[in-house]
C-alpha cells in the first residue's frame, strides 16, 4: 500500500513538474496547437516583421534550420539597386569634380620655381608601405568594382566565359592580396601617427581652404596638412573597416555569423570600398597631375626645397633647423 | 508550357527525411552538400509543422539577380538552373537566396568556397540532355525523360508535389477543403507572390 501511495506521490510530482515546465516555455510560433492550427507562411511573416522563420534540421548545416530568410531581398536590392548608385555617384561624381577642378585650377606650380635643390620627404621604409600598401589596394579596388559592375560593364564586352576566368582570378587575387593591404594599414598606421594629430596649423589650413584656389595664399602645414590628415585616418579607420569585413566575408559564417550578418558586412564592405576608391582618386589626382612637384616625394623620396617652403613651410623649418642648416637637403643630381 | 513548382504540404509532412536521401542518392550529390532538408518549426511543442524546403525556383529569381557572372538562366518550365562553369563561388547567391538553396563545396581551408550546388529540378543543367558531363556536375536529369524530381515521387504521405504550378495548386485546394484546414503552400507567398487560399 505504501509502495503505492509512492508511485501516486510520484506520478502526482511529475505532472506538477510538467506543468511548471510547460507554463515557463516560450510560446510557439503558431498560435493555436492542434493539427487544425491554420497557420501561414503570410501569417508568420507578418508576425515576425521580416524575421527569419526558422526551425530544426536533422543535418549538421544549422543555417540549414532557416525557412525562409525575407531579408535576402532586402540585399538584393542593395546589392543590384543602392550600391550601383552609390558607387556610380561617388566615383564618377569624383572624376566629374576632378575634371572640372583641373580646368579651373590647373597644375598648381611651384610659385618660386624649382630651387635646384632637394630634401628627403620620405625614406625608402615610408615609401615602400606607401607602394605596398597602394598596389595592393588598385588591385583590390578594380577586382571589388569588377564584382560590382563587371556584370554590366565587363561581361557583355568579354563574353561570359573569358569573363568567368577573369573574375575567378579576381577573386583570388581580391582575397590574397587583402593580407598584403592589412600589413600596409597596420605599417601607415605606426609609421604616420606621430604626425597625423590635428594642430592648430590644420585649423589655419582649413580656413585657407588648403590655399587650393587660384591666387591663393600657401596654407600652414607641419610635415602633412590637414587635408593629407584627413585622408590618413580615412585610410587607417577605412581600411580597418574594409580589413575586418573583408575577412568575415572571406571566412563565412565564422564566429556565430549568420546570413543577416553577412548581409551586412556585404554592405558595409561595399559602400566604405566604393566611398575609398572615389577618395583615393582624388589623392592620386594631386600627388600626379594636380601638383607639380608633388610625386617624387613618394617617387624618390625627394621634393625640392621651393616646394616644401611653399605646401609645408613649418615642416621645412623644422627639418632646416634640427638638419643643422640644410644636412638633410642634397644637391640636385 | 507548365510552369514547374514544388509544394509541401505542412500538415501531412513527418519529417522522414526520405526526400532529402532520395535526393542526395538520385543526383549524387557530395558530403556536405544538402540540396533539400526538412525544418521543423515548433520542434516538440504544439503546432509543430515540418517543412521540406529546398529551391523554389522562383519568378525573378533573387540569385540570378545578384550574381556578379550571370550563371542562372530559367528554362521553359521556369526552372531556374545555373552554369557551374561560368560560377566563381563568391556566395552571393546565398545571401539573396530566401530559402538557403545554394550549397558550396568546400575546396580548400578558410571557408573557401567551390562551385555553387543547388536544387535542379531534377532538370541537369546547360550540357547536353543526359550526357555524362551534365550528370557529373548537376546530376539527374529526369525531366528530360518525362519524369518528376525524385524527392516529390519518393513522399510516402504525399506531402511534397513537385509538377505543374496550376495542377499541384489544385490538389492542394481539394485536400484542404476536404480535411478542413491547411497552412497554406510554404514559400509560395516569397517565391511566386500568390498564395492559396486556405
Amino acid at each position: 500500500m505504501a509502495k503505492l501511495f509512492a508511485h501516486i506521490r510520484f506520478v502526482v510530482a511529475a505532472v506538477a513538474l510538467a506543468f511548471v515546465v510547460a507554463s515557463i516555455t516560450p510560446a510557439p510560433v503558431f498560435a493555436q496547437g492542434g493539427p487544425t492550427a491554420a497557420t501561414s507562411e503570410q501569417q508568420l511573416l507578418q508576425q515576425l516583421k521580416g524575421g527569419v522563420i526558422s526551425g530544426q534540421v536533422s543535418i549538421p548545416d544549422k543555417k540549414a534550420g532557416n525557412l525562409i530568410h525575407p531579408g535576402g531581398q532586402d540585399w538584393r536590392n542593395f546589392q543590384t539597386v543602392t550600391v550601383k548608385w552609390i558607387g556610380g555617384i561617388a566615383i564618377v561624381g569624383m572624376l566629374a569634380l576632378l575634371v572640372i577642378f583641373y580646368l579651373w585650377r590647373g597644375t598648381i606650380k611651384i610659385e618660386g620655381g624649382r630651387s635646384g635643390r632637394t630634401m628627403v620627404r620620405f625614406t625608402g621604409f615610408e615609401r615602400f608601405v606607401h607602394w605596398l600598401t597602394a598596389a595592393t589596394f588598385v588591385v583590390l579596388g578594380i577586382t571589388g568594382l569588377n564584382i560590382t559592375f563587371g556584370r554590366a560593364l565587363v561581361l557583355p564586352w568579354m563574353g561570359p566565359s573569358a569573363f568567368s576566368t577573369w573574375s575567378e582570378w579576381g577573386k583570388y587575387a581580391h582575397n590574397y592580396l587583402s593580407f598584403a593591404f592589412t600589413i600596409g594599414v597596420v605599417l601607415m598606421f605606426l609609421m604616420w601617427i606621430g604626425q597625423n594629430f590635428p594642430t592648430s596649423a590644420d585649423v589655419e589650413w582649413m580656413k585657407k581652404g588648403g590655399g587650393m584656389g587660384k591666387n591663393a595664399e600657401h596654407a600652414p602645414a607641419w610635415k602633412f596638412n590637414a587635408g593629407q590628415k584627413l585622408l590618413y585616418w580615412f585610410v587607417i579607420l577605412g581600411g580597418a573597416a574594409m580589413i575586418i569585413t573583408g575577412y568575415l566575408l572571406m571566412f563565412p559564417f565564422y564566429y556565430g555569423m549568420g546570413v543577416g550578418d553577412m548581409e551586412m558586412a556585404q554592405v558595409f564592405h561595399g559602400i566604405i570600398g566604393l566611398l575609398f576608391i572615389a577618395l583615393i582618386i582624388a589623392h592620386i589626382y594631386l600627388g600626379t597631375l594636380g601638383m607639380e612637384g608633388a610625386f617624387e616625394s613618394m617617387g624618390e623620396g625627394t621634393v625640392d626645397v621651393n616646394w616644401a617652403k611653399e605646401h609645408h613651410p613649418l615642416w621645412y623649418e623644422e627639418e632646416q633647423s634640427h638638419g643643422a642648416g640644410g644636412a638633410r637637403t642634397q644637391p640636385a643630381e | 508550357m507548365a510552369r514547374m513548382k514544388f509544394l509541401c504540404d505542412a500538415d501531412r509532412c513527418i519529417e522522414c527525411n526520405a526526400c532529402v536521401t532520395a535526393c542526395k542518392n538520385e543526383n549524387e550529390v557530395p558530403w556536405g552538400i544538402n540540396r533539400r532538408r526538412v525544418v521543423t518549426l515548433n520542434d516538440g511543442k504544439p503546432g509543430e509543422r515540418s517543412i521540406s524546403m529546398a529551391c523554389m525556383h522562383c519568378t525573378d529569381a533573387p540569385c540570378a539577380a545578384v550574381c556578379p557572372t550571370n550563371v542562372f538562366y530559367t528554362t521553359a518550365d521556369a526552372v531556374v538552373l545555373h552554369n557551374k562553369d561560368l560560377c566563381i563561388g563568391c556566395g552571393y547567391c546565398f545571401y539573396a537566396c530566401p530559402f538557403g538553396a545554394p550549397q558550396y563545396p568546400q575546396v580548400s581551408n578558410f571557408g573557401s568556397r567551390g562551385k555553387m550546388d543547388k536544387c535542379t529540378f531534377c532538370a541537369g543543367g546547360p550540357e547536353a540532355d543526359g550526357s555524362k558531363e551534365e550528370y557529373e556536375k548537376y546530376g539527374a536529369n529526369r525531366l528530360a525523360d518525362g519524369k518528376l524530381p525524385l524527392c516529390a515521387e519518393m513522399c510516402s504521405t504525399k506531402a511534397l508535389l513537385a509538377g505543374d504550378g496550376e495542377v499541384i495548386a489544385q490538389i492542394y485546394k481539394e485536400r484542404v477543403k476536404t480535411r478542413g484546414y491547411g497552412s497554406g503552400a510554404w514559400g509560395w507567398l516569397t517565391a511566386y507572390r500568390e498564395s492559396i487560399a486556405s
